[in-house]
C-alpha cells in the first residue's frame, strides 16, 4: 500500500507543494542551506533521465552513513546505479519507498546530521509525504501528525481508531507466540497489504495460511457494494483536507479496482413480500431478524441453483462451492465488513438469527475471526432500512454473485384479473460474474427466490 | 592472437574462421571437413586450438597418416589391446571423448551401465531445458503487463502437467537416440554393463547375472559422472521429498515446495515451479542466496528472480531432518542455524526438492585394484586429467573426466576434458583452460558467466600485483532487448586495464547463456579487449550488449601497441 501512497510526486517540503515539479530542484536546495537536515535527491544518472525508480534502499532509517557510502540503488532509463551520500550523517527518513518513482531532483530521503535530529526529520518527511500525492490540490492543508513514533513509511492517519488492522479481527491475545504457517506468497501479500498473519486462520492444507486468506482478510467486509460504503461524515473531519486511506480503505479501493477485471452483469426482480412480512411479524418475538430470513430464503434458492453459488477462480473453470455461506454486508466505523452465515441453507432460522446477532456484536467489537468474514460464497447487501428502493452492487472478487436488496414498500399493483390492489414489494438486483453465471441462471434463481419469499413456509420448517 | 599464428597474419582481424589455419596445417584439413558436419563443436574447438594456442602443437605427426586411413573404420586394432581407448560412462563427457577419439583414428569402446547420455541428457540439463522452455513461455503469457506493453491480448494461460512432463521426456529420448546414433554411425563400440577397472589397461564389464567380459585398452577414461547429493537426515521418498531426478519427471506440481540449496539446480527449478503456480521456499546454508555467482549479479538476480516471485527464503540454516509427507501430515523440515547449530525453525510444506549439489558416482569402479583412493568420492587427477594414485604418482594410461573428478561439474566441461585427454593420448600435449569454460543458469532471464568473479579477480590481483577494472553495460540500453520488452539485465566485464586481458564476464539478462560465448572464446584464445572491441556485431542484436561492454572498457594506452597475448593457462 505504501507504494500506492508514495507516488512519484514528491516535492520535499510543504512550501513546494504548489510548484511544478521541474522547478523543485532550485528551491529545495535553497532550503537545504539553512537546515541541518539534508535531503537526498533523485540524481540524474544520464542526460535523458527525467525520473528514476528506487530499486532498493541499501540502508534503513536510523543507519549511520559516511560520506561516499552507497545509500540507494536507482534505476534510470538506462541502468541501475548505486547512489552515494555526499554527506555524513544518519538516514533519518525514507520518502520514496522501494519500487517508487521520483522525478530527477526531488528529495527521496532525509539525512540528519545528528541522531537527535532524526525525529525532526521524520516529522518533516511525513508532513510532506501526506501531501505528496496531491500536488494539484489547491489548498492542501496539512494533517497534523502528532504521533512521532509512527514509522515514516506508514500512511498518515486521521485518527487512531482507523488504523486498526484489517478486518479488525485482531484478538489481542490470539495465539500470541504460536508459530504461523503461511505460504511464501501469503507472507509477501500480507506484508504488502499490511495484514497481520497472526490474526488469521488459514484455509490451506493443514490450516496453512494461503494467499487467498490474506486477500480475503484484506478485503474483509469491504467488498460489498460501493454505494453501501457510508460516507464518513463523522464530526472530526476537516473540510478541504486530503485524507489518505486507512489500511482498510486502501484494501477496499484495491478490491474495487480489481473487480473491474470481472465481466459482470445485473438482473433485477420485484418480489412481493406480504407473506414474508407476515411471517416476520409472527416469529419476531422469537428473536428472528429480517436479515436472517432473507439470508435463509436466499440460501434455499441457491441450493436449487448451485451455479449461482459458484465462482470463477482462474478464468478457466467453475468452482462449485460445497457449502452455501451467505455473507451480509454491515457498515462499521470507517468501512464495511461482511459477517458470514455459514451453511445458511441447512441451519434453522432460529439458530441462524442467534448466529447473526452474535456476528454483529463481534463485528462491532472488532472481534470477528477470519473464517467469520471471509468464507462467503454469496453476498447480500441490504440498504432497505435506509429507504433505498433499488441499487446496484459491485461483485466482491472471488465470489460469483451479490444481491442488492432494496426496501419493501407498499405498491399499487394491477393483477391479471384486472383488479388493482396494494402489495408490499421489494426490488432485488443481482450482480454476477458472467464467466460462470449466465442470464438464464440468474433469472431462474430469482424466480425460485421470489417463490420462496412469496410462500415462506419453508423458511421455518 | 594473430601474432602467434604467423601464417594467419595475412588474414585480417576476423581470423576466427577455419580458413586462417588451413594453410598452416594442411594435414588436418580433410579431417575437420569430414567431421564438422557431424559435430560442430569438435570442428570449432580443435580448429581453433590447432591454429591459435601455441601450447597445442603437433608434437607427433606420425598419427596423421593413420587418421586418414582409418577414420571410417574405427581404427585398426592394435596388436596387444582390444581397443585403443575405453571410456567408462556414456554421458556427455564420454560421448565427446569418444567422438574425438574416432576422429583421431582410435579404436574406441564406450561402456554404459545405465542409459546413453548420462545425467545431462536423461536427468539433467536436457529435460530441465524442456521444463524451462515451458516456464519461460508461461511466464510471458502470464505477465499481463508485459503482454499489454507489446499490445498483445492473451486469454488466461494454462498448462497440462502431463503434457509438459511428456515434452521433457520426449526431448531426453530424442537427444539420447541422437547421441547413440552418432556414436554408432562412427563405429564406436557401445558395451552394455557396469564397468570396473581390474588392473592397468584392463576393464571388466557386464550386466548383473551375466558373466563378465574383460577387455583391454591402451588408455582408459573414467567418465562415470555423478548422482544428486542428499545430506544425511533427509529421507527421499521420490514423491514428496525428491531430488532433481524425480523433479524432472514432473509427476506433480505441489502448491508449496521447499528447495534446499539455491545454486543452479535450485534456481532453475524455482523458475519452473513458480511459473507453473507453485510457491517456493529456499533453504540455503550460506548467508547469501545464490552463492557462487558474482555477488553483484547475484544481487540483481535476487531482485528479479526471487523478490517479485512467490518465493521466500531462509539463509544461514541447515535442513537437518526432512520427513516425507505421510498419513495426511505434510513434509516437515527441521532447520538449525548454520553457525550456532541451534534449532531455528520447522517448516511444513507440500514437497521438498533436494538441490544441495551432486556427489561423484565412483563406487564399484575398482579403483582399489590400481591403488587409487577417492577423495570424498572424487577421483584425484592432475591438470591433464591423469589419475593420481594413493602415493601421489600418476597412474599410466588412466584418465578421469567430468563430474567424477569434480574439477568443474558441467557437461561441456566434461566433454572438453575428454577431448583434451584424447589429444594427449594421440600424442599432442594439451591442457584445458578451465577459466575459459562458460557456465549458464537457464532462469528467465538467464545468467551466464566465464572466468573469475569480481572478488576472485581482486584477490588474484592483490596476490599477483596487478590492477583490476570493471566495466558494465545494461540491457536497458540495447535496442533488441527493448524491442522484446526485456530490458532487465546487465553484463559485467572484469579485466586488466594494463594489458586488456579479460578475467571474467558475467551476464544476467535475455539470452545470457547464448551471449557468453563471445567472451569465453576470447578468454580461450587469449584475445584482448583492445582487439575484440573492433569486432563487428550485427545491429540490432543482443550481442551488442557485449560489444558495448568491450568498448566501454578502458585499457591503458601502453597496452594498445602490439603486445603478444599470453597463452591460456590451465587452472
Amino acid at each position: 500500500m505504501a507504494n500506492v501512497l508514495q507516488t512519484s510526486f514528491l516535492p520535499s517540503t510543504s512550501s513546494l507543494r504548489r510548484t511544478p515539479i521541474s522547478g523543485s530542484k532550485g528551491k529545495s536546495q535553497a532550503l537545504q542551506v539553512k537546515a541541518k537536515i539534508r535531503e537526498i535527491f533523485m540524481p540524474a544518472l544520464s542526460s535523458t533521465m527525467t525520473e528514476g525508480k528506487i530499486v532498493s534502499w541499501m540502508k534503513s532509517e536510523g543507519d549511520k552513513l559516511s560520506k561516499g557510502e552507497s545509500v540507494v540503488v536507482v534505476e534510470s532509463d538506462k541502468a541501475d546505479m548505486d547512489v552515494e551520500s555526499f554527506h555524513e550523517g544518519f538516514l533519518a527518513a525514507i520518502m520514496v519507498e522501494e519500487g517508487g518513482v521520483a522525478p530527477v531532483g526531488s528529495a527521496i530521503a532525509l539525512l540528519a546530521e545528528t541522531e537527535d535530529e532524526i525525529a525532526e526529520a521524520k516529522a518533516k518527511s511525513q508532513s510532506s509525504s501526506s501531501s505528496s500525492h496531491k500536488v494539484v490540490e489547491e489548498q492542501p492543508k496539512q494533517i497534523e501528525e502528532t504521533a512521532p513514533d509512527v514509522p515514516a513509511a506508514a500512511a498518515p492517519t486521521v485518527s487512531a481508531s482507523k488504523t486498526v488492522a484489517l478486518g479488525s479481527a485482531a484478538h489481542p491475545a490470539s495465539e500470541g507466540g504460536k508459530r504461523i504457517v503461511a505460504s511464501p506468497y501469503a507472507k509477501k501479500l500480507a506484508k504488502e497489504l499490511k495484514v497481520d498473519l497472526g490474526t488469521m486462520a488459514g484455509t490451506g492444507p493443514n490450516g496453512r495460511i494461503v494467499a487467498k486468506d490474506v486477500e480475503a482478510a484484506a478485503a474483509a467486509g469491504i467488498v460489498a457494494a460501493s454505494p453501501a460504503k457510508p460516507a464518513p461524515v463523522a464530526p472530526g473531519i476537516e473540510l478541504g483536507t486530503v485524507v489518505p486511506f486507512t489500511t482498510m480503505q486502501g484494501a477496499v479501493s484495491r478490491n474495487m479496482v480489481e473487480s473491474l477485471s470481472v465481466p459482470t452483469f445485473r438482473v433485477g426482480y420485484t418480489i412481493t413480500t406480504n407473506a414474508l412480512d407476515a411471517l416476520y411479524k409472527k416469529i419476531k418475538s422469537k428473536g428472528v431478524t429480517m436479515t436472517a430470513l432473507l439470508a435463509k430464503a436466499t440460501a434455499l434458492a441457491l441450493a436449487q441453483h448451485p451455479v449461482v453459488n459458484s465462482c470463477c477462480r482462474d478464468g478457466n473453470s467453475f468452482t462449485y462451492n460445497s457449502s452455501i455461506n451467505i455473507a451480509v454486508a454491515v457498515a462499521i466505523d470507517g468501512g464495511l465488513i461482511t459477517p458470514v452465515l455459514q451453511d445458511a441453507d441447512k441451519v434453522d432460522i432460529y439458530t441462524l438469527s442467534r448466529k447473526w446477532k452474535e456476528l454483529v456484536e463481534k463485528a462491532r467489537a472488532k472481534q470477528l475471526q477470519p473464517h467469520e468474514y471471509n468464507t462467503g460464497t454469496f453476498t447480500l447487501s441490504n440498504l432497505g432500512m435506509f429507504g433505498v428502493d433499488r441499487f446496484d452492487a459491485i461483485l466482491p472478487p472471488g465470489t460469483g454473485a451479490i444481491m442488492a436488496v432494496g426496501a419493501s414498500q407498499p405498491t399499487v399493483v394491477a393483477s391479471k384479473d384486472g383488479s388493482i390492489g396494494m402489495k408490499n414489494q421489494m426490488q432485488v438486483n443481482v450482480t454476477a460474474d458472467h464467466r460462470v453465471i449466465y442470464g438464464a441462471d440468474l433469472a431462474a434463481f430469482l424466480q425460485t427466490l421470489a417463490k420462496i419469499v412469496e410462500d415462506p413456509k419453508d423458511l421455518t420448517f | 592472437m594473430h601474432s602467434i599464428c604467423s601464417q594467419a597474419t595475412a588474414v585480417p582481424r576476423s581470423n576466427f574462421a577455419f580458413d586462417s589455419h588451413a594453410p598452416a596445417l594442411p594435414t588436418s584439413k580433410p579431417i575437420n571437413l569430414r567431421f564438422c558436419g557431424l559435430r560442430k563443436e569438435a570442428f570449432g574447438f580443435s580448429g581453433l586450438t590447432h591454429s591459435c594456442s601455441s601450447r597445442v602443437r603437433f608434437t607427433s605427426r606420425g598419427h596423421s597418416k593413420r587418421i586418414s586411413a582409418s577414420a571410417e573404420n574405427n581404427g585398426t586394432p592394435p596388436k596387444s589391446f582390444d581397443y585403443d581407448l575405453i571410456i567408462i560412462g556414456a554421458g556427455v563427457g564420454g560421448h565427446g571423448a569418444a567422438l574425438h577419439a574416432v576422429e583421431k583414428g582410435l579404436k574406441t569402446a564406450i561402456i554404459e551401465g545405465d542409459v546413453v547420455g548420462g545425467t545431462c541428457v536423461n536427468r539433467g540439463c536436457v529435460p530441465s531445458k524442456a521444463l524451462l522452455a515451458v516456464s519461460g513461455k508461461m511466464r510471458e503469457l502470464q505477465s499481463e503487463h508485459h503482454m499489454k506493453a507489446l499490445g498483445l491480448q492473451v486469454s488466461a494461460a494454462g498448462y497440462d502437467r502431463q503434457g509438459v512432463a511428456d515434452h521433457a521426456n520426449n526431448l531426453a529420448s530424442k537427444i539420447r537416440s541422437n547421441l547413440t546414433n552418432s556414436m554408432k554411425a562412427l563405429g564406436v563400440d557401445i558395451l552394455t554393463g557396469f564397468g570396473t577397472v581390474v588392473g592397468p589397461q584392463k576393464v571388466k564389464y557386464g550386466k548383473v547375472g551375466f558373466p563378465d567380459n574383460i577387455v583391454t585398452a591402451k588408455d582408459i577414461i573414467i567418465a562415470t559422472g555423478s548422482v544428486p547429493f542428499v545430506p544425511k537426515g533427509i529421507e527421499v521418498d521420490g514423491k514428496t521429498v525428491i531430488t532433481s531426478d524425480h523433479a524432472l519427471k514432473l509427476e506433480s506440481v505441489p502448491d508449496w515446495i521447499a528447495i534446499v540449496g539455491s545454486g543452479y539446480i535450485g534456481l532453475e527449478f524455482s523458475d519452473v515451479y513458480t511459473a507453473l503456480g507453485s510457491e517456493v521456499t529456499f533453504i540455503e546454508a550460506l548467508d547469501q542466496l545464490m552463492p557462487g555467482f558474482d555477488p553483484e549479479i547475484g544481487k540483481l538476480a535476487q531482485r528479479v528472480l526471487i523478490n517479485p516471485r512467490k518465493i521466500d527464503y531462509h539463509t544461514g540454516v541447515f535442513a537437518t531432518k526432512i520427513t516425507p509427507a505421510k498419513d495426511g501430515k505434510p513434509v516437515t523440515i527441521e532447520l538449525i542455524d548454520a553457525k550456532t547449530k541451534e534449532p531455528k525453525d520447522t517448516l511444513e510444506v507440500d514437497a521438498a526438492l533436494i538441490a544441495t549439489g551432486r556427489a561423484p558416482f565412483t563406487n564399484g569402479l575398482g579403483l582399489e585394484n590400481i591403488n587409487v583412493e577417492t577423495q570424498r568420492g572424487f577421483v584425484p587427477v592432475d591438470e591433464r586429467m591423469r589419475v593420481i594414485d594413493a602415493n601421489g604418482n600418476l597412474v599410466p594410461h588412466l584418465y578421469c573426466i567430468g563430474d567424477a573428478n569434480g574439477k568443474m561439474m558441467l557437461a561441456h566441461a566434461a566433454s572438453a576434458q575428454g577431448i583434451s585427454v584424447v589429444e594427449q593420448v594421440t600424442g599432442r600435449d594439451h591442457v584445458l583452460n578451465h577459466l575459459s569454460i562458460p557456465a549458464a543458469c537457464f532462469t528467465h532471464p538467464e545468467i551466464s558467466m566465464v572466468g573469475l568473479t569480481e572478488p576472485q579477480a581482486r584477490e588474484k590481483a592483490e596476490k599477483e600485483g596487478f590492477e583490476v577494472s570493471v566495466a558494465k553495460t545494461s540491457f536497458k540500453a540495447n535496442t533488441k532487448a527493448l524491442a522484446e520488452n526485456e530490458g532487465e539485465g546487465i553484463a559485467k566485464l572484469i579485466y586488466r586495464p594494463d594489458n586488456g586481458e579479460i578475467l571474467g564476464v558475467h551476464i544476467f539478462g535475455l539470452h545470457a547463456a547464448d551471449l557468453i560465448h563471445e567472451a569465453s572464446n576470447a578468454i580461450a584464445l587469449g584475445t584482448r579487449i583492445q582487439d575484440i572491441k573492433f569486432a563487428v556485431h550485427a545491429h540490432p542484436t543482443l550481442s551488442e550488449v557485449l560489444d558495448e561492454l568491450f568498448k566501454s572498457a578502458k585499457v591503458k594506452a601502453t597496452a594498445l601497441s602490439h603486445v603478444p597475448v599470453s597463452e591460456p593457462v590451465a587452472v
